[in-house]
This record gives structure tokens, C-alpha cells and sequence, in this order.
């Protein structure tokens, strides 16, 4: 099945061979040791962690169940509610994220999108009548709505003399290239947003955030999954009368599990250990674990071994995903960099 | 990103559903994206410009033009934002001369290989940012009594980190396509840091760099830095934060460079063991050149990704000693923990400019060139 099999006809010699292992085995001790020690120092007294390096259970010292029972007994609620927020936050984002972005990728792929430039400059330019209004001490729903009138009057009128379109790639690029932002610079405006809202510190908030902040991934890795399926299957559909979404949904989705699968895990782990956008827009209700591992920096000192148990509990399940899907997502990874 | 129109669109277009069908495929990824991009890049834009000031019964927003900015570049922050120029030292007046005289070359290449006038703008334009960044990198690092801002710190972060994840995912990657056993393990193995939050591998670094009690403590012992401690040295405690991200983004590389690796075409290569090539001459004149638009893209999403480094260093140095580790977005960060929304929006801007420039410089400089040849 593997290709490789084949190249291993002309082996390596002994000696290069032996140094091909020991630079991987090198190399995997550099990964696995420090897990390695988080796991064992998760099983340390503070007395254990504080006098000295041990390195061997059992035999450099006993070891004990006490910093777990602090977490999963002691702490049971504090540890549980940013345990769920965070599985909460994760998969429905990664959900939400995956089913626009799908539908925004297959869009960009088999429909055509000719936006007139002239008419995104006057939704710009309106917009800027509503930020300008607002600025002049105008209350926000007048304001809204002016714009909006002239943005309806403006774009009958005038609209239909715009010739300059941009295409389906122009399209894509643009959402692709919205990696770019640093979450540092757009956090404070959608804070204060959902300030207004009474959202912060809610898993909404977070959900949507990341999401959207997932969004161009998705639409980067599905826009080539589907430009490669056959055409012929959905053009059949076409032909008998299914709409598009049932096309999408009964002939597109289900071919493109593989892709699907990838794609998910990619954003889910993303997700998962999200840390800036979390630190601005939760607090106490809707933390999630990296905060909550952040947060163990306590007044005393970090707290080793009870930081080495929250760690492992939140690092455990995507190791799990890494080790059962290692495949799916580097090909997932692979196809969007061979196009990019 | 170059992003091309698959050609498949135009045939299908005849069959394309309705307006409201085709708006209601893509409005709503659109809508979620202006969310987190235009509104709050518009907003920001505002902040960056004005100053928080508290009034009674809350706080407003005072419009104060470009003086954020002003005092990042030249005022009050600009020892920490930029650093603390001083006269370069001899190994500093060489990396300074052949980095612009590189640029030079390159720049006189690009013209006597019939760059069009535009092009040769654009060029300008990159090679002057790039100049100006090796031109405050030496000044302040390779500068006696020199001190780097965030600006500077950042980079170096981004250089260092990518170069040496790049070398490092290439050669683990090239290494286990050689029909070697075992493989599946190494696999699985050197994947798993990419999966680990940041901020544990913060604080598993944070435990390793432990001079006193950590696991290397006998290692320092020997060589007599038990008392040393990383975290307060301004070096030591940026190599541990670049060791942490080598150590967490190699996976990326490795992942993709292996799967690109394994994805080329085997008769080529075969051909090539046949014609009795040597497994470097393999590697240099086959799967290098294949795989090299690959590199050049992962290289890029790397690079993008890297400028936005925080988790790491708010953690594992409290962005110390000092400022020394501080990366433009956690010098950001701590600003708006301060409150000082206005600078904490300019630097956010800064690194953002920073970034784009960086970005298209790569694409147009390196990234088309390799996908052309």
C-alpha cells in the first residue's frame, strides 16, 4: 500500500542507517521527554517536585494521587464547568465554522460571483455615513436605517452603470487572506461589541468568535477538496431537478467525508487551545482550560503538580485524535498547501 | 496566497442556481468573516487613534490623531517598542552590510531581468522595509549596550523559529521517507506537540528550564549553572521561548513536508536511483525542486502565524525580564490590561503592517519565483 516499500529496495547501509535511528530516536526523546515529566511530576508530592529532580517512579520517589484528587475531587466544580465549556466551545464552533465555510468553499467552486466593485464601495461608504452619524452623537437605529435607504436608492439608481467585477478567486483570497490579523488587533471592537450585547463571558460569544476567526481555514482546505471531485455526479442531480442544496447536502457533503474529517480536526484542535481570544472575551463562567492551566501561575508559585494534571486532562483527547487520525490530517493539511 | 479560478466554474456557470440560492451559499461565511475582520479593524482604527479617558460615570474615547503612533516610533515607547539604538559593533557593521548589500544584489538582478517599472517599485519599496529592519535589528542587538523592542523581538522570533523548524521538519521528513521501519511510530510521535495547547507548553518549558529542580539540573550542575536561572537573563529566557515554539511548530512542517515527500512522483525518482544517483543527489535535484512550492507555502502559513506569538512568551517568562521576551502581541496585551486602549490598538496596527508587508514581500519575492520555475 505504501509506496515507500518499493524505495527500501536500495537500503541504507548499517552505518547510515544506525544514524537515521539515532537522529529520530533523538528526536523523539526531545518530543516525548517533556511529556514524559509532565506526567510524572503530576504524580509528585510539592516536597518531591521542590527538592530536586526525580526522575523515576518508584524507585527516585512514591509516587502519589494527591495533586489528581486536589483536581477531580477537592476542585471537582472548578475543574468540570471549563472542562465542559471548553468540549462545548470547541465542537460547536468547529461545527458552525465547518458548515459555512463548506458551504462558502463549494459556492466559490461551482457557482461564479461577479460583485460589483462600485457597489462594495457604496456599502462601504454607507457604512461610514452610519459610523460618522453615530460619532455626531446620532442615535444608532436612525442612522442605520438613513444608510441603508441610501445604500437601496443609490444601488436602483446607479448601481447597474458599475462594470469592474471581481471573481470567485478574488472572492477567496479575500476570506483566505483574513489569517493575516493578529487576534490582538481585532479583539477589543468585538469585546466591546459583545459588551453591548450582554454576551461577554458566554460560550456564545466564544463560539461565534472562533468560528469565525476558523472560518478562512475551512474555506482554504474545502475550497480544493471539492474543485476535485467529478462534476458529472452533481450535474445528474442537477438534471433530475434537485436543488442546490440538495445537491450540496446528498451528493457533495457525502463525498467528501475524507476532506470533512480533516478539515474539522484541524479547526477542533484550533479551537481547543485557543488562548487570546478567550483571555479577553471570558472570565469566570465561560473559562476555558487554557485559562484555567494559565490561571494555576498562582501568588505562591506555579503549582507543578496540579498544573501537570490539568494539562494532561486537556491535552489527552486531541493526542488521542492525533494518534488515531495522524493520516487524515496531514493529507487534510497537505491539499491545502500544495494549492495555497 | 495565489488563488486561481478552478477552470471548472465557467462550464458549470449555466448551471448555476439562482441569486438567492447562490447568496444564500456564501453570504453567511461572508458575513461571519466581516464580523471578525472590517468591523473590528474600522473600530481598532478608531481606538488607535484616540486616547481612553475616564469621565464620570464611565469613560470616552478622545480623538488625539496620530500621537499613538508618534510615540511608539519616536516618543515615550519607543525603547520598548522598537529598542534602544546604539553604534553597531564590527560583527554588526558586517551583518549590516551584507544584509543590504544582498538586498542591492537582489534589487540589481530583479532590474537587469527586465522587472517592469511597477515591479520595480514594489521591489524598492520591500527592500527599503526589509533594509530598515535589518538596519534597527543590528542597532539593537548587535549593538554594545543595544537593547531590542518588541518590534525586534518579534522578528527574531519569526526568523529563528521558521529557519529552524523549516531545516528541522525537512530533515525528520526526509528522513522517514527512506523505507526505514518503524515509521508509523516516529510518525505519530512527531506530530504530537503541534496538538498541545501553548500555554502547556509554556509551562512544561517553564518546568525544564527550571535550573534548580528541573530534569536537566545535573546537565547545569556539570557545566556549573545550577544557580543560573534562564528566565532572568534576557537571552536565556528568549531562547527558551524560541526552543518552545521550535519545539511545538516543527510538527506542522515535518507533517506536510513528509506527506509532500511521500505525494511525489516515485518514477522520477526511481529513474534517478537507476541512473545510480546518490540519496543527496536524489534529494537535491528531485524531491527538492517537487516538493519546493509546498515548502514555499507552509514557509508563508508559518510565517503568518508566527508573528501572532503570545501564549508562549505571557507564560513561560511573563513577557520578562523586563521586556525582554515581550512579542508585539503581548506587549499589545499587557497595554490593554492596562487600559491604555489607544497604545495597545497602535501596536496591534504596527504588527498587522508588519505582518502584511512581510507577507507579500515573501509572496511576491520568493513565493512566485519558485512557483514559476
Amino acid at each position: 500500500m505504501s509506496p515507500l516499500r518499493r524505495r527500501s529496495v536500495r537500503d541504507l547501509p548499517p552505518a547510515g542507517k544506525l544514524a537515521a535511528y539515532l537522529v529520530l530516536l533523538g528526536w523523539a526523546l526531545v518530543v516525548l521527554f517533556p511529556l514524559y515529566w509532565l506526567v510524572i511530576t503530576s504524580f509528585k508530592l510539592p516536597i518531591q517536585v521542590n527538592s530536586g529532580p526525580f526522575y523515576l517512579p518508584f524507585v527516585d520517589f512514591q509516587p502519589s494521587l494527591d495533586a489528581w484528587r486536589y483536581i477531580f475531587v477537592d476542585l471537582r466544580d472548578d475543574t468540570l464547568r471549563p472542562y465542559v465549556n471548553t468540549v462545548v466551545v470547541a465542537l460547536s464552533s468547529s461545527v458552525l465554522a465547518l458548515v459555512l465555510g463548506s458551504a462558502g468553499a463549494y459556492a466559490l467552486v461551482r457557482f461564479r460571483y461577479k460583485p460589483r466593485l462600485g457597489m462594495i464601495a457604496l456599502a462601504a461608504g454607507c457604512l461610514l455615513l452610519v459610523g460618522v452619524g453615530v460619532g455626531l452623537g446620532m442615535p444608532p437605529v436612525p442612522a442605520v436605517v438613513v444608510a441603508g435607504a441610501c445604500f437601496a436608492i443609490l444601488a436602483a439608481t446607479i448601481g447597474r452603470r458599475f462594470r469592474r467585477t471581481l471573481s470567485n478567486g478574488d472572492i477567496a483570497f479575500w476570506m483566505i487572506s483574513q489569517r493575516i490579523l493578529p487576534p490582538v488587533a481585532v479583539v477589543i471592537p468585538i469585546y466591546v461589541l459583545f459588551q453591548h450585547l450582554r454576551l461577554l463571558d458566554t460560550r456564545t460569544a466564544l463560539i461565534i468568535t472562533y468560528a469565525a476567526t476558523n472560518l478562512p481555514i475551512v474555506v482554504w482546505l474545502m475550497r480544493d477538496y471539492f474543485a476535485r471531485l467529478p462534476w458529472e455526479l452533481e450535474e445528474a442531480a442537477v438534471v433530475d431537478g434537485a436543488s442546490a442544496f440538495r445537491v450540496f447536502r446528498s451528493i457533495t457533503l457525502p463525498l467528501s467525508v475524507p476532506g470533512l474529517v480533516a478539515t474539522f480536526l484541524i479547526v477542533l484542535v484550533f479551537a481547543w487551545n485557543e488562548y487570546l481570544l478567550a483571555l479577553f472575551l471570558s472570565s469566570a463562567d465561560a473559562q476555558t482550560l487554557p485559562l484555567t492551566v494559565a490561571a494555576q501561575n498562582a501568588t505562591r508559585g506555579p503549582q507543578w503538580w496540579y498544573m501537570s494534571v490539568l494539562i494532561q486532562i486537556m491535552i489527552l483527547p486531541v493526542i488521542a485524535l492525533a494518534v488515531a487520525l495522524e493520516r487524515v490530517i496531514s493529507r487534510g493539511l497537505l491539499v491545502g498547501a500544495v494549492k495555497g | 496566497m495565489a488563488v486561481e479560478e478552478p477552470a471548472r466554474t465557467r462550464s458549470q456557470a449555466s448551471l448555476g442556481a439562482s441569486f438567492a440560492v447562490r447568496a444564500a451559499f456564501i453570504w453567511p461565511a461572508l458575513l461571519a468573516i466581516l464580523f471578525v475582520s472590517i468591523y473590528p479593524l474600522l473600530v481598532s482604527l478608531y481606538i488607535s487613534l484616540s486616547r481612553l479617558r475616564l469621565v464620570r460615570g464611565g469613560f470616552e474615547f478622545r480623538f488625539v490623531g496620530l500621537d499613538n503612533f508618534r510615540e511608539l516610533l519616536v516618543g515615550g515607547e519607543q525603547s520598548n517598542f522598537l529598542g534602544v539604538t546604539r553604534p553597531l559593533t564590527p560583527v554588526g557593521w558586517v551583518v549590516l552590510v551584507a544584509g543590504v548589500g544582498l538586498l542591492g544584489w537582489g534589487l540589481v538582478g530583479a532590474w537587469r531581468g527586465g522587472a517592469s517599472v511597477l515591479g520595480m517599485a514594489f521591489r524598492l519599496l520591500g527592500a527599503l522595509a526589509a533594509a530598515g529592519a535589518i538596519w534597527l535589528t543590528a542597532h539593537t542587538l548587535l549593538a554594545e549596550g543595544g537593547r531590542p523592542g518588541t518590534a525586534v523581538v518579534t522578528l527574531v522570533y519569526v526568523v529563528v523559529g521558521i529557519a529552524a523548524q523549516f531545516l528541522l521538519g525537512l530533515g525528520l521528513a526526509w528522513l522517514l521517507t527512506q523505507g526505514l521501519p518503524g515509521q508509523r511510530f516516529f510518525r505519530v510521535v512527531f506530530l504530537l506537540p503541534m496538538m498541545i495547547t501553548p500555554v502547556g507548553v509554556a509551562y512544561m518549558f517553564r518546568m525544564l528550564t527550571d535550573t534548580g529542580k528541573g530534569p536537566l539540573q545535573p546537565l547545569w550542575a556539570a557545566v556549573g549553572l545550577s544557580d543560573f536561572s534562564w528566565v532572568n537573563d534576557p537571552w536565556g529566557a528568549r531562547v527558551a521561548v524560541m526552543v518552545g515554539d521550535i519545539w511545538q511548530w516543527t510538527p506542522f512542517m515535518f507533517i506536510i513536508l513528509l506527506a509532500a515527500l511521500e505525494g511525489q512522483d516515485l518514477d522520477t525518482v526511481e529513474a534517478g536511483m537507476v541512473d545510480g544517483a546518490s540519496r543527496w543527489q536524489i534529494f537535491r535535484h528531485i524531491s527538492l525542486p517537487a516538493i519546493l512550492p509546498v515548502c514555499a507555502t507552509v514557509v508563508l502559513i508559518r510565517l503568518i502565524e508566527a508573528f501572532k506569538i503570545i501564549d508562549l512568551p505571557n507564560i513561560l517568562t511573563n513577557g520578562g525580564p523586563g521586556t525582554a521576551t515581550e512579542s508585539l502581541s503581548l506587549h499589545a496585551y499587557i497595554r490593554w490590561r492596562t487600559l491604555n486602549l489607544g497604545q495597545s490598538a497602535a501596536v496591534a496596527y504596527s504588527l498587522l503592517f508588519i505582518v502584511t508587508v512581510a507577507a507579500l514581500s515573501y509572496v511576491n519575492l520568493v513565493r512566485r519565483r519558485i512557483a514559476e520555475e
